[in-house]
């Protein structure tokens, strides 16, 4: 197939199929360097502070936390949202972009989709965090019982179990089959017998012959078709857990795709900050190039920009509602009490992604990893904003109070963002990092050296 | 077989064809008028056929940047079918100016009544004012004018030398001209549609309408390429091109449908009075119209297009476009009627149909006019030959 000039190599120093498969399998055969371990032990001492939190919060219970009377949901609901939508990247990228034929994707999907799984994880932990009893966090599914209590289906929280349920279930199956192929690979290099034989049966028997091909790329692409819609309806019914409420700055229709647009915002930030890290550490420039840092870059543009017209459109209509509770709830958070919370998303999600506008920022590998940076903290404070300041000033004035977390709170989301890269530095050991397979299958097409051939 | 410099020539038949519309158009407007329709409904029909005609212009013209700006290669070699559907705009603009001087404007808008204004429209005034109202009115169509008629002439000259500095040019207009659609048109849409039902309120709507305008004007486009197609021209078009425009269809059904769902829900679900009065007035008086929407314009396409086979040639494409052309007709008919007309004085009958027959042959005229005045194919385009050899696995 003819490719225009004008097109980058996807992958750099013109590789052949063997030079691949060394290049992102061997960080896993040797020793891990002395950064991981560095890494891992700030990421378990992050954990072990969530374990004390945890204990804290189970023990004594909810009151451990700042929430009150008015301000009921506070950090709790704020990181499940966040990570939820950093879980977002990955299946956008895995699924959206293969339905786009996108093919940069294939050098990152695969610890895009990782990160995405570790990040459901940790959103999901909140909800059954807030539940104060851990154990009984089954209550949740709705089957016969000799309690004779069933769930309240009319419930947007009740909806958010299912999806985000699916969602997980389906990354992960999607996430495996692609893995497949791979750990075959992982098996035949093996050195080791426990080594061939634990991934000779995480590998299901792989041989690579043409039916298994076959087969594996028809799961492939029904399970795309499958996430695609997935990748809309969690955020989607995310949002409705404050949209389908009366409450001010909560029920708004544009609720849903703008909260989607935000998840696939901070999905990206996220992959971005951990990819420009990995392919340092691990060497994999070559793979996770600077065309592919400014493909995911214009993303960010995109959807950054979406969000910011949701923002406005939001702040405006408060306004041309005239309806005065409306109109207040939005002045309040640009200049009431939380109005700093408001500016600090203000600048992060709307302003610091607008440089990237300029070429030379896209293509910079320190200033996206800091505007990658600053688009977390953005979209975090989002949350806070949207939650907290919508609580904040009640219907009632008597009531109107104010809230901080406390350092049980703080516990728990350090604690998960030690879960997060503790898992993953883990998963950067034990899986190949790119989808070796997948990079084979661009490669005659993209790679360097057939850009070379053809326009010599 | 591809050739390269074949140019468009539009046929006596088809010119006839287009002329009878436009005749059709005219004596049904004049039609109405005779029989006694009220000024409110023709002023309604006119706002609605501009409205619509415009936007399937804005979305040719927004698929062709889109596709600029996203190094898309496939598209290139139908990208002028997008570029001549933008050749519409500046016609619309001019009919709408018209309709809006020559008393639309205090027949479809409430808010225009200044001295029977209630308590919360009063609160609107700094908004919903003709003043700026007009103001807004120039910016969109100034602004879209320009970057079309610049966005057309880099691709021309781009095609003509094939040198890459005209290439960036006509991209950096396509990006420009994305981030100001993607905040006119919510904003026109809000002063041309959403202020006619003037107290309510939904920050979802302006993308309910984007939504909506893309389904159909991809309809559009899969139609327009058909059509072409069976003229023999655009023979290097394959499958291939007709399976992604057919993807483009079924998933921004599906998007529409995902965004009425997002916005009706919601308002049904927190039951607020001032919200739910909207979609009372459209179950109440309007109830057919507001089923069949979504029978046209979700369950058709998802059903017919769900499989791979069915996106991949015209038997079933051509019909669904036809349908989903249609019925966001009728999507933007339930937006208008009931806040402009109201129940007892609307319906659908000479001035709908006639009126909006007469702007097809229009909206035709102008698309074939652009399109003779360049070759079909740009042949330069630096992309061009990757949708020459267009495969894909799936």
């Amino acid at each position: 197939m003819y490719t225009s000039p004008l097109r980058e190599p996807l992958i750099r120093g013109n590789k052949n199929y063997k030079q691949v498969t060394d290049d992102v399998l061997s960080p896993m055969a040797g020793k891990p360097s002395k950064y991981w371990y560095a890494g891992i032990t700030l990421a378990g001492i992050a954990l072990l502070f969530g374990g004390w939190a945890t204990f804290r919060t189970v023990f004594y219970g909810i009151g451990e936390w700042g929430l009150n009377k008015t301000i009921g949901w506070g950090w709790g609901i704020t990181n499940f949202v966040w990570w939820v939508g950093i879980g977002h990247a990955g299946t956008f990228i895995s699924a959206i972009l293969l339905l786009f034929r996108q093919k940069w994707r294939t050098s990152i999907n695969r610890s895009a989709e990782a990160m995405t799984l570790i990040a459901v994880m940790c959103a999901g932990f909140f909800p059954l965090i807030h539940m104060g009893r851990l154990l009984l966090g089954f209550y949740i599914f709705p089957y016969p019982n000799t309690r004779s209590l069933w769930v309240n289906f009319n419930s947007p929280l009740l909806w958010d179990v299912f999806a985000i349920s699916t969602y997980f279930a389906v990354s992960l199956i999607f996430w495996y089959v692609g893995l497949i192929p791979d750990l075959g690979t992982v098996r035949d290099r093996a050195k080791t017998k426990i080594r061939k034989a634990i991934y000779g049966f995480l590998s299901f028997g792989w041989t690579g012959s043409a039916r298994h091909w076959s087969r594996h790329e028809t799961v492939s692409l029904i399970l795309a078709g499958l996430a695609a819609p997935l990748v809309l309806s969690v955020h989607t019914i995310v949002s409705f857990d404050f949209a389908t409420s009366v409450i001010p700055g909560w029920h708004t229709t544009i609720f849903p795709p703008y909260f989607v647009s935000g998840a696939i915002f901070s999905g990206f930030a996220m992959v971005l900050t951990l990819m420009i890290v990995t392919r340092k550490a691990l060497n994999l420039e070559d793979y996770i190039t600077l065309n592919h840092i400014e493909s995911m870059n214009k993303v960010i543009i995109l959807t950054g920009s979406i969000v910011g017209i949701a923002y406005l459109t939001e702040f405006f209509m408060a306004w041309y509602s005239g309806v005065e509770f409306e109109t207040y709830a939005f002045f309040n958070r640009a200049f009431g009490p939380y109005a700093w919370a408001y500016w600090i998303m203000m600048t992060c999600n709307v302003i610091t992604p607008q440089l990237f506008w300029f070429r030379k920022i896209r293509r910079s590998v320190l200033l996206t990893f800091i505007i990658s940076i600053f688009v977390n903290i953005g979209m975090w404070f989002e949350r806070f904003v949207i939650v907290v300041t919508s609580l904040h000033r009640d219907f009632l004035p008597s009531s109107w109070t104010m809230y901080k977390p406390t350092v049980v709170e703080v516990g728990l989301y350090v604690g998960t963002l030690g879960l997060f890269f503790t898992l993953f530095l883990l998963f950067i050991r034990v899986f190949p990092v790119i989808a070796v397979a997948e990079v084979k299958g661009v490669l005659k097409s993209s790679g360097e050296q057939k850009k070379i051939t053809d326009h010599e | 077989m591809v050739m390269e410099n074949q140019k468009f020539i539009l046929t006596k038949k088809l010119s006839t064809l287009i002329y009878g519309m436009i005749g059709i158009g005219v004596l049904s407007l004049a039609v109405s008028f005779l029989i006694g329709t009220g000024a409110e409904r023709i002023a309604a029909n006119l706002l609605l056929n501009t409205y619509y005609f415009l936007a399937l212009g804005l979305i040719g013209l927004f698929l062709v940047t889109v596709h600029t700006i996203a190094e898309s290669g496939w598209h290139t070699s139908i990208q002028r079918i997008g570029e001549s559907m933008g050749s519409f705009i500046p016609v619309a603009g001019i009919l709408m100016l018209l309709l809006f001087v020559f008393g639309g404007l205090h027949l479809l808008y409430e808010w225009t009544h200044e001295d029977h204004l209630d308590e919360i429209l009063l609160k609107k005034v700094a908004y919903l004012n003709a003043p700026f109202f007009y103001i807004r009115f120039a910016v969109y169509f100034g602004v879209w004018v320009i970057l079309a008629h610049f966005i057309r002439k880099y691709s021309l000259l781009l095609d003509k030398s094939g040198d890459l500095k005209y290439y960036r040019k006509f991209r950096i207009f396509s990006a420009v001209f994305v981030v100001t659609l993607a905040v006119t048109s919510v904003t026109s849409s809000w002063d041309w549609l959403m202020s006619i039902d003037a107290h309510w309120f939904s920050t979802l709507y302006g993308w309910y309408v984007f939504s909506s305008m893309l389904a159909s004007g991809t309809a559009v486009l899969i139609i327009l390429l058909i059509a072409l197609k069976r003229m023999g021209y655009m023979g290097h078009v394959n499958n291939e091109h007709i399976h992604d425009l057919g993807k483009y269809l079924f998933g921004f059904s599906v998007f529409w449908a995902y965004l009425w769902f997002s916005q009706y829900m919601l308002i049904w679900y927190a039951n607020i009075p001032e919200e739910t009065v909207y979609f009372y007035e459209r179950h109440k008086n309007f109830s057919t119209i507001f089923y069949v929407n979504l029978i046209l314009n979700f369950v058709i396409p998802f059903f017919a297009l769900m499989t791979r086979n069915s996106k991949r040639g015209s038997l079933i494409l051509l019909p669904v476009s036809v349908i989903v052309f249609i019925g966001h007709w009728l999507d933007l008919y339930q937006l208008i009627m009931p806040g402009a007309v109201g129940g007892e004085a609307s319906g659908i009958g000479i001035p709908e149909v006639g009126i909006t027959i007469g702007f097809v042959g229009l909206f035709l005229f102008f698309v074939f006019r652009s399109l003779a005045k360049a070759p079909l194919i740009p042949k330069n385009h630096p992309f061009y030959k990757e949708s020459l050899e267009y495969h894909t696995q799936y």
